[in-house]
């Protein structure tokens, strides 16, 4: 079930996340709530997707039991900050964010990981 | 030349939106430039409950509301942009942006909107999200059964350390002066709940922790004597500035940063206005960068009738 209202495609499930990272070569997720630090965001993901057709972009809720992958992952054992966002190169977590970022802050780590 | 709007809008908050509205909808042919998230501090909002005949709702459902407004009355909205020129001289104003594109309009309406205050403290940033943070409704909760420290002494600090106290075991409200500027209701419910105590003319020097934060390093500001306190999170709440850097030289800023502006939204150049939480003023709400944005539409729309 959708639990956000995201433009980006929104996970909903942990087979889903494992499947789309499995079957994509550079991924983005952000794993939040629709929230003051978690929108902005969404929002530039929405943005990046049009530019950035080699990067797959997505949302998932944080309170689904389904986000477990995410929250208890080792990059983001110390977080304390929603959202949750997450970086995947074939398949494997790469980088991970903690609390709002703006638009330069997600390009760095996107040219730094998933440039062509 | 390229297109010549009617009016040009710098900034996607409440105030340009609702300029945005009023001019599309005077069949002003209306461009939005916006750098940064389209609704500005109004999507930083998780909850608002004041907003007239509006029930209580989500920051950003107000904002896209508002969006959508704009756009369906034909207002053009290009956002994620830098503006690195300003001309605003003339009867024809134009921009350029970082990436050499160029926009041109007969008149402009400054709303670029503010953005929360930062300490600017070494470890700000490398704890944010591992102990530092500036959203209570967002991380409250992963400091359950923890200690914090709420800098701040406005209306936004006390409200929320108190609503922090749903989690955390104890709250210190760190604050520079040796009085508070919120309202006398909020300092009481603060004063009242005894999971809050309050360490006064003090300000924070520095955060410290390994891989998250685990202290912070206070000054009592009439001694000057530091001390260290052990916390698990620190929540800042120190107020706003104004995003007006960029404009400096180029309209009238007051010692705050702030534009200068007239009751009709005017400021010192001829065709240039301002709006919302960038100007001159006291109480910045959503419902104050809603009327400038009304003003300050209604008088471009008389200068370009003048103009014409």
């Amino acid at each position: 079930m959708k639990l956000l209202q995201t433009v980006i495609h929104e996970i909903e499930s942990a087979s889903e996340l494992d499947k789309i990272i499995n079957e994509n070569d550079n991924v983005m997720v952000c794993c939040g709530r629709m929230g003051p630090m978690c929108v902005p965001v969404y929002d530039t993901m929405e943005e990046l997707e049009e530019e950035r057709p080699n990067i797959k972009f997505y949302s998932m809720a944080f309170d689904t039991p389904e986000a477990t992958p995410i929250r208890t992952a080792p990059m983001c054992r110390n977080f304390m900050g929603l959202p949750f966002t997450v970086y995947y190169k074939n398949g494997e977590m790469v980088e991970a964010t903690s609390s709002i970022q703006n638009r330069n802050q997600i390009t760095t780590i996107l040219d730094k990981h998933f440039s062509e | 030349m390229d297109e010549i709007y009617d009016v040009m809008i710098l900034g996607a908050g409440a105030a340009g939106l609702t300029a945005g509205i009023y001019s599309s909808r005077a069949k002003l042919n209306t461009l939005i430039l916006n750098d940064g998230a389209i609704g500005g501090q109004l999507v930083l909002t998780n909850e608002i409950a004041n907003y007239p005949g509006v029930e209580t709702t989500k920051g950003f459902v107000l904002a896209n509301t508002m969006k959508k407004q704009a756009k369906d009355f034909g207002c053009k909205i290009k956002s994620n942009i830098k503006v690195a020129e300003y001309h605003l001289e003339g009867d024809v104003k134009s921009v350029k942006l970082d990436d050499g594109r160029e926009f041109h309009a007969r008149s402009v309406i400054l709303a670029p909107g503010g953005r929360p205050r930062s300490l600017n403290i070494p470890g700000e940033d490398e704890f944010k999200g591992t102990g530092v943070s500036y959203c209570s409704t967002c991380d409250g909760e992963f400091f359950t059964d923890k200690e914090l420290i709420v800098v701040g002494g406005g209306n936004s600090a006390l409200e929320e350390a108190v609503a922090l106290t749903k989690y955390a075991t104890k709250i210190t409200i760190v604050h520079q002066f040796d009085h508070f500027q919120a309202f006398e209701h909020a300092v009481r419910e603060a004063k009242n709940n005894p999971k809050i105590n309050f360490v006064m003319e003090s300000e924070p020097r520095a955060f410290f922790g390994e891989e998250k934060l685990n202290r912070v390093k206070v000054e009592h500001l009439p001694t000057g004597e530091t001390s260290e306190i052990n916390v698990d999170g620190v929540f800042i709440f120190v107020g706003y500035l104004p995003n007006t850097e960029s404009l400096k030289g180029h309209v009238q800023l007051n010692e705050r940063n702030e534009i200068v502006v007239d009751t009709e939204m005017k400021t010192n150049v001829p065709g240039v206005f301002a709006a919302g939480d960038c100007i001159v003023k006291r109480y910045r709400q959503v419902t104050t960068a809603v009327a400038d944005g009304t003003i300050a539409a209604l008088s471009v729309a008389e200068y370009i009738r003048n103009a014409k």
